[in-house]
């Protein structure tokens, strides 16, 4: 690993400022996807600015929304009373993700930015457009087994590999971000971004803006959900699909409905057309047949993957029956 | 079933096993000094700038492991599984994969399991680690250590001292109420010696006989 130099910020505004002025500086939080990449040197940064000492840990549940730090950690997430009975997709979405020992490191913000785990972006002597812009993709004719079948291009096919950005994108989440010109606020939805000509680019981040926290509004999905993470162990493997399903049934009717696939896109891919798809209908198998069909409008494989257009319509019946029965 | 071992045996096998042991430590030492980059040395020896130098440069770190205060200087880069072996010397602790895969490197940092591969020894200012030198008290042995013995937890053993630390966390944390829970959350430690079934004995036998920390 190429040596840098690490600083403390003890405020947000510090560690912004901090890092703002130099090219090559990074955050860094947990560290279990950064130290690794910059073991394999993808990433090589010179300066990297420590901010486990901000005050961003904290879950609040505020007046119509539920608000998590940045620094809260998956497993302090996962396991917080309130967030299972109040968004008990995320908890699920966190524990299907990782191990016990990265979920206590690694935070909710870092998980946000984590890399894709394609495995030509980690080969350094493979072309990866992600990687080195204009280099290539491996990917694309190479194997592709992980890979996307929604939203990619010629650039790239790569998936974000994160379980809870699943969960929160179906919950309407919202980021918090501070950077040198102030503060803002992303939509989920909005944040990950479609790889196009510039797949080096995994979010809409800008100046190296900092992430402070992530805002989930109140719903009521809190019986009917479920997250399926199909894999190839039963544990503590990246998803080759997922799917959060939320539903809200009143006497047998969806009420409200959402929906959102992990493991086939660049960006956590919710599927807003199937939920209105869904909204009014009586709940049965016929239904979530048509919704998944519905779902798979646009996919396209790319050889070592093509399984994943069968998986992925079977995964969404799956969820939606185990949510829609619990 | 092989003849015990004399005294006098035993101690030949002590004494060669540090001997060796002591052998690594010290070549590994001598290829570090041949391994440093020719510009450091011309850098330290012309005075050059700082950015060049920079790479020499540590930062102070207060750091307790098993009970004992250390004030140290690390690398930056240094990471805390590094510390343990390199620096402290306490090669309990395993490399396995170095990339949080495997969880061989396993240790308990404020009370919490993870992954020393993964931490920046400079981030653990402060920080109280345990690792699994420390885990016995004088002679007598931590309850999980004598029940992956009593159950054959291990083959290989490499595995092992990650396996201990993750399961001794695994039932402080609550997450060993059934043998299915007990494999979940121990996901996160690979055997490739394949001793999963008598690893989750171990660990349900401990929980069971009420652990006391």
């Amino acid at each position: 690993m190429k040596n840098f130099q690490i600083i403390r910020a003890l405020s947000s505004k510090s560690a912004v400022i901090s890092i703002a002025k130099e090219k090559e500086a990074m955050f860094i939080a947990g560290g279990t996807n950064l130290v690794d990449l910059m073991k394999k040197n993808v990433v090589a940064p010179d300066k990297l600015v420590d901010i486990t000492a901000l005050d961003l840990k904290k879950i609040e549940f505020l007046t119509g929304k539920t608000s998590i730090g940045a620094l809260a950690k998956n497993s302090q997430v996962a396991e917080d009373k309130a967030i299972i009975e109040k968004h008990p997709l995320l908890a699920m979405a966190l524990t299907a993700g990782a191990s016990q020992q990265i979920r206590h490191m690694a935070t909710v913000g870092g998980n946000m930015l984590q890399r894709t785990r394609c495995s030509y972006f980690y080969n350094t002597d493979m072309p990866c457009n992600k990687r080195v812009p204009k280099s290539g993709c491996g990917a694309i004719g190479g194997s592709n087994r992980m890979h996307a079948i929604f939203g990619a291009s010629d650039s790239c096919i790569a998936v974000h590999p994160s379980d809870m950005c699943v969960a929160l994108a179906a919950l309407d989440a919202t980021v918090q971000v501070e950077g040198p010109k102030g503060k803002r606020e992303i939509k989920f939805t909005d944040f990950h971004r479609l790889p196009g000509n510039t797949p080096e680019k995994d979010n809409t981040l800008q100046n190296k803006e900092l992430i402070t926290s992530v805002e989930i509004p109140n719903n009521n999905f809190t019986k009917n959900v479920h997250y399926l993470k199909v894999r190839d162990r039963s544990s503590y493997a990246f998803a080759l699909v997922s799917v959060a399903a939320a539903l809200d049934i009143q006497n047998n009717t969806i009420n409200d409905v959402r929906l959102a696939m992990g493991g086939v896109a660049h960006k956590p891919w919710r599927l807003t057309e199937v939920e209105e798809f869904l909204k009014g209908k009586t709940v049965s198998e016929t239904i979530f047949r048509q919704a998944a069909d519905l779902a798979m409008k646009g996919a396209r494989g790319y050889g070592d993957n093509d399984f994943k257009l069968t998986l992925g319509p079977n995964a969404i019946v799956e969820a939606l029956t185990i949510a829609s029965s619990k | 079933m092989a003849a015990k071992k004399s005294t006098k045996d035993k101690l030949i096998e002590d004494e060669s096993n540090a001997s060796r042991r002591d052998f690594l430590k010290k070549s590994g030492l001598f290829t570090a000094l041949a391994l440093a980059p020719p510009s450091l040395v011309m850098a330290s020896e012309n005075k050059w700038d700082e950015k060049i130098a920079g790479y020499l440069e540590t930062v102070p770190l207060s750091i307790e492991v098993n009970g004992v205060k250390q004030n140290l200087n690390v690398e930056p880069r240094t990471t805390l599984l590094d510390l343990l072996r390199e620096q402290l010397h306490l090669t309990g602790t395993k490399k396995g994969c170095d990339h949080g895969q495997c969880g061989a490197c396993t240790v308990h940092v404020n009370g919490t399991r993870i992954l020393s591969c993964l931490t920046l020894a400079s981030m653990q200012q402060n920080a109280q680690v345990t690792t699994i030198e420390g885990l016995s008290k004088g002679k007598k042995l931590h309850p999980m250590q004598e029940a992956f013995i009593k159950n054959d937890g291990f083959q290989c053993g490499y595995c092992t001292p990650g396996q201990i630390m993750s399961g001794i966390a695994c039932i402080k944390e609550g997450h060993a109420n059934s043998r299915e829970e007990i494999r979940e959350y121990m996901s996160g430690n690979i055997c490739r010696c394949g001793a999963y079934h008598n690893i989750v004995d171990a660990i349900t036998e401990v929980k069971e006989g009420g652990m006391s920390s």
